[in-house]
């Protein structure tokens, strides 16, 4: 094996492409085999993505990590080992060794090439220029949409499915756009001259057909025959090109694509090719649910199943362009065929029946029966009377479907397998059943369909969608909080043990500390572990791996004394940068991780909190002391607030602000909580302000008549968001999240703002300061690194707060 | 093998790290056993001893980035992998062999082996 040690585990299925079908094959080959070891090289600098979703991104500007196939945490979990942005340049079938781009060796026992294909360029005169683009990938769709938004007219070659979705894209970018065709009706391998024409006028695009490009000149399009098109913009998509040159090289048989048996077995020993480069019975694949049933069977063929074997499929295709709904399903035309159309409303239904069998159907602008009438053509039922067949298949709704009805048909999902998991596997949620059955993970457009059979399933309204709390525990906050609650649960260790997979995948630590902490009132279990290194040693990391170390100075007021202390230890210790923060406080910057025991000695003062997710600092202006317009104690306010919060862990970290008048020196309305003096000893609460990416205001969550109601309001709102909001989301997510309305609700009334308050005392009597640690640390070597001396021991305790507290 | 610390040196579940030879690695006590990996992130020389680990990976705190703490392959990112190198306890004490091209960028990766 190689030793750039780049490749993990040993000789396995080393599958080449990170497309569907890539990732196709890892998933049905990890479904049969948790053990073999799986390398998926990927030449695109990303995991795989949903190309058939690809013209979101030219839509909306979506950036492609929404459009990913798996988060990155699925290929961990199923220890699939990918190599992201590397190529494979050359296969040695005879040593079973493929060779990468960096001169790396990868052994295998098999080979998957999953190529996929390129987008056909012709050799048009002047299709080298820059502003013609293919529709291929992510990078393009981001070329073409800059384009547009400054093109003053755009064309796009190729009337089929991909060029449809790439001129609706450019329309919805402003710009006026030409689709240009060969053919004399738009999509002609999927539709008949009826449905491709209402199509056309229900697209509402300028469509030129018939034509043959001859030139792309810089500003226009000539055709073979002698006009033109202006066009500053160019996108060409016109088909797809089998990627086989490395089946090629590797020695496989290569017609169109690579030559493939019912195994998928190319005619290289031990190399298989799935998906857009292969080539099997003569027909290349472009559809998302052929391809997976390749998958499927090159995977059981892989895993020694010698009789699978795949026998083509029928090809429907679903137009994913707006608001047109289409479904094509197999052949065009046959001996016979009946057609229900209504011009006037734009719906076309056909069923097209040979030899007495279903054969195709094309439903345009009405596609209620399509699962119907594609499970009639893959079965190739008879059809006595195809009116009645047609007509009907309008009727039935998704409850009267038989169970073998397929739903899904990337993933090949039938209505059963849905209902089956609601009803006997307790999935709840349609993202449950999703990720339990596969369906609706394919290309997406049978999502509708799930979420409703999840409905009838679980009979009536389905649970909003969960936010899973970590996707190893494929649990919410509330689910593990209720956990934790019921079972007494004192450590992340524990949470581990009960929840989920029963192991920590690592980024999740941090969350449950918080969870098990809050949950417990602070008494926990404490687990250093879990605790992301500023939490283990009281600091904030910088980018050296030194840390910076911000005291206490109580809303932003500190005293010559203080600030006397603050010099000599930064001479002491060499500080490198001495700067005062964002929130009015000092930092000392540049800090030795061993030497924090000893800077903490010498400060003599609090904590800072600047590391954690915790309450950070209450900035404050001069207020009515000093100030010509103060209307309130805005200082004082803030010192108190902030000695009220002090030391609390929150979701994320918590950044407060007092204003003693509308002039708002504190910055006040946006932060997480502001107060803001309005006169006549009035204060205005405000909750959810942000200045980070996004500037939000702060909603006025009240405006109360004293300075006490004040502390008491934003106190109560405070620990509302410790309960409730999801780990790491700031209060500018959380309370347009809730709702002002219901967060009013719970602070503002009385008994639950009593009970808020009283667990808010709870958690607060928790409180120690952590730079106490510097005396008792948990671990001799909590500071220290192997090479320098460690403190002395001492035993674990349990922390939290004092038993009286409790009652 | 060098040996580098005794096995109560490091918190269970932690890592730290020690100079061998020159080199800065970072040794991890983990439920599954001892790791040890350079110390320096390959991405941006973040200090890998200091991250949270979990699974046999670690995270590194500065960007984030994972290894695996057996092999030292990147988990869920393309950046490189960082080196590893052979761990054994004997008698309480935690031994390191450095990986045999140590200081190349290409040092052999080895199974750490459990306590």
């Amino acid at each position: 094996m190689s030793m750039d040690g780049t490749v993990p585990g040993a000789p396995g299925v080393v599958v080449v492409g990170g497309g569907i079908a890539g990732q196709a094959v890892c998933e049905a080959v990890r479904e049969l085999d948790a053990l073999t070891p799986i390398t998926l090289v990927c030449a695109e600098p990303r995991l795989p993505y949903d190309r058939v979703r690809l013209s979101e991104i030219l839509v909306s500007g979506a950036s492609c990590e929404t459009l990913a196939l798996r988060p990155a945490e699925w290929f961990t979990d199923h220890h699939v080992g990918t190599l992201v942005g590397r190529r494979v340049v050359e296969v040695r079938a005879a040593e079973r060794l493929v060779v990468l781009d960096d001169g790396a060796e990868l052994p295998y026992t098999a080979l998957v090439l999953a190529t996929g294909s390129d987008a056909l360029m012709p050799p048009i005169p002047g299709i080298d220029q820059p502003h013609v683009h293919p529709f291929r990938g992510p990078e393009d769709c981001d070329a073409i949409r800059d384009a547009a938004t400054t093109a003053r007219h755009a064309a796009v070659i190729g009337g089929g499915l991909l060029g449809l979705e790439a001129a609706r894209g450019i329309a919805s970018q402003g710009c006026a756009v030409t689709v240009v065709h060969l053919m004399d009706r738009l999509m002609e391998r999927q539709l008949d001259a009826g449905s491709a024409a209402l199509l056309e006028r229900a697209l509402g695009m300028d469509v030129l057909f018939e034509r043959q490009t001859a030139e792309i000149a810089p500003d226009r399009l000539r055709f073979a025959g002698g006009d033109e098109l202006e066009a500053d913009l160019v996108v060409v998509s016109i088909g797809i090109r089998p990627q086989a040159e490395l089946g090629r090289a590797t020695g496989c048989a290569v017609e169109r694509g690579i030559v493939v048996d019912d195994g998928l077995r190319t005619t290289v020993d031990g190399v298989w090719a799935v998906g857009e480069c292969a080539q099997h019975r003569g027909i290349v694949h472009g559809l998302v649910a052929p391809i997976l049933d390749q998958a499927r069977t090159a995977a059981a063929a892989i895993c020694g199943d010698t009789t699978a074997a795949y026998e083509g499929s029928i090809p429907s295709a679903k137009l994913k362009v707006s608001d047109v709904p289409l479904v094509a399903i197999g052949a065009t035309d046959g001996d016979g065929e009946v057609v229900s159309q209504d011009a006037g409303r734009g719906v076309y239904r056909k069923l097209v029946v040979h030899e007495g069998r279903a054969a195709g159907a094309i439903l345009l602008g009405d596609v209620r029966g399509a699962e119907a009438l594609l499970g009639l053509v893959r079965r190739g039922d008879e059809v006595e009377d195809p009116l009645a067949v047609l007509a009907a298949s309008a009727e039935a709704g998704p409850a009267e479907w038989s169970d073998d009805t397929q739903v899904c048909d990337c993933n090949g999902v039938c209505k059963g397998q849905i209902t089956a998991a609601v009803t006997e596997e307790g999935a709840r949620t349609p993202r449950e059943v999703m990720a339990m059955t596969r369906a609706g993970t394919g290309c997406g457009s049978c999502k509708a369909t799930v979420v409703d059979l999840v409905a009838l399933a679980a009979g009536g309204e389905v649970a909003d969608e969960p936010a899973y709390l970590c996707p190893c525990k494929r649990q919410t906050r509330e689910d593990l909080a209720a956990v934790v609650r019921e079972q007494g649960l004192e450590s992340v260790s524990e949470v581990s043990a009960a929840c989920g997979t029963g192991r920590d995948c690592g980024a999740c630590k941090p969350a449950l500390a918080y969870l098990v902490s809050e949950v417990n009132a602070n008494r926990h279990r404490e687990e250093r572990h879990a605790r992301f290194i500023n939490d283990r040693v009281h600091a904030n990391i910088q980018k050296d791996g030194t840390f910076s170390v911000v005291p206490r100075m109580y809303g932003g007021v500190t005293t010559p004394e203080e600030l006397r202390r603050i010099a000599d230890v930064a001479e002491q210790f060499d500080v490198p940068l001495v700067k005062v923060t964002g929130g009015q406080r000092l930092d000392l910057l540049g800090v030795k991780k061993q030497d924090l025991p000893a800077v903490w000695e010498a400060l003599g003062m609090p904590s800072g909190h600047a590391y954690a997710k915790a309450v950070r600092t209450v900035k404050t202006c001069v207020g009515e002391d000093f100030c010509r317009f103060g209307l309130g104690d805005s200082m004082g306010l803030g010192v108190e607030l902030e000695k009220a919060w002090e030391g609390l862990h929150t979701p994320h970290k918590v950044k407060a602000g007092v204003s003693g008048c509308a002039r708002n020196c504190a910055e006040a309305t946006i932060k997480d909580v502001g107060l803001v003096a309005v006169g006549e000893g009035r204060w205005q609460v405000r909750v959810g302000g942000a200045a980070g990416g996004n500037v939000r205001e702060a909603d006025v969550l009240a405006t109360v008549d004293s300075r006490a109601e004040a502390l008491r309001v934003a106190t109560t709102f405070l620990q509302l968001y410790r309960e409730n909001a999801d780990f790491k989301e700031r209060t500018y997510d959380f309370v347009p999240r809730w709702g002002l309305d219901r967060i009013r609700e719970e602070v503002l009334g009385e008994a639950s703002g009593a009970a808020l308050r009283e667990r808010f005392r709870l958690a607060k009597a928790a409180v120690t300061d952590p730079w106490l640690e510097r005396r008792e640390p948990y671990h001799p070597r909590q500071f220290t690194d192997l090479d320098d001396e460690p403190a002395a021991a001492r035993e674990p305790a349990v922390v939290g707060p004092p038993e009286e507290a409790l009652r | 093998m060098i040996p580098v610390c005794s096995v109560d040196d490091v918190p269970a579940g932690e890592g730290r790290s020690i100079d061998v030879e020159g080199r800065r690695i970072a040794l991890f006590n983990t439920p599954t056993g001892w790791y040890a990996i350079d110390h320096a992130c390959p991405h941006a020389g973040g200090p890998l001893a200091d991250g949270i680990a979990a699974d046999c990976s670690v995270i590194c705190p500065l960007h984030e980035r994972r290894y695996a703490l057996d092999t030292g392959a990147p988990i869920g990112h393309a950046g490189g992998p960082v080196a590893t190198h052979r761990v054994q306890v004997l008698d309480g004490r935690v031994c390191v062999a450095l990986g045999e091209d140590a200081g190349a960028d290409d040092a052999a990766p080895a199974a750490a082996v459990a306590a």
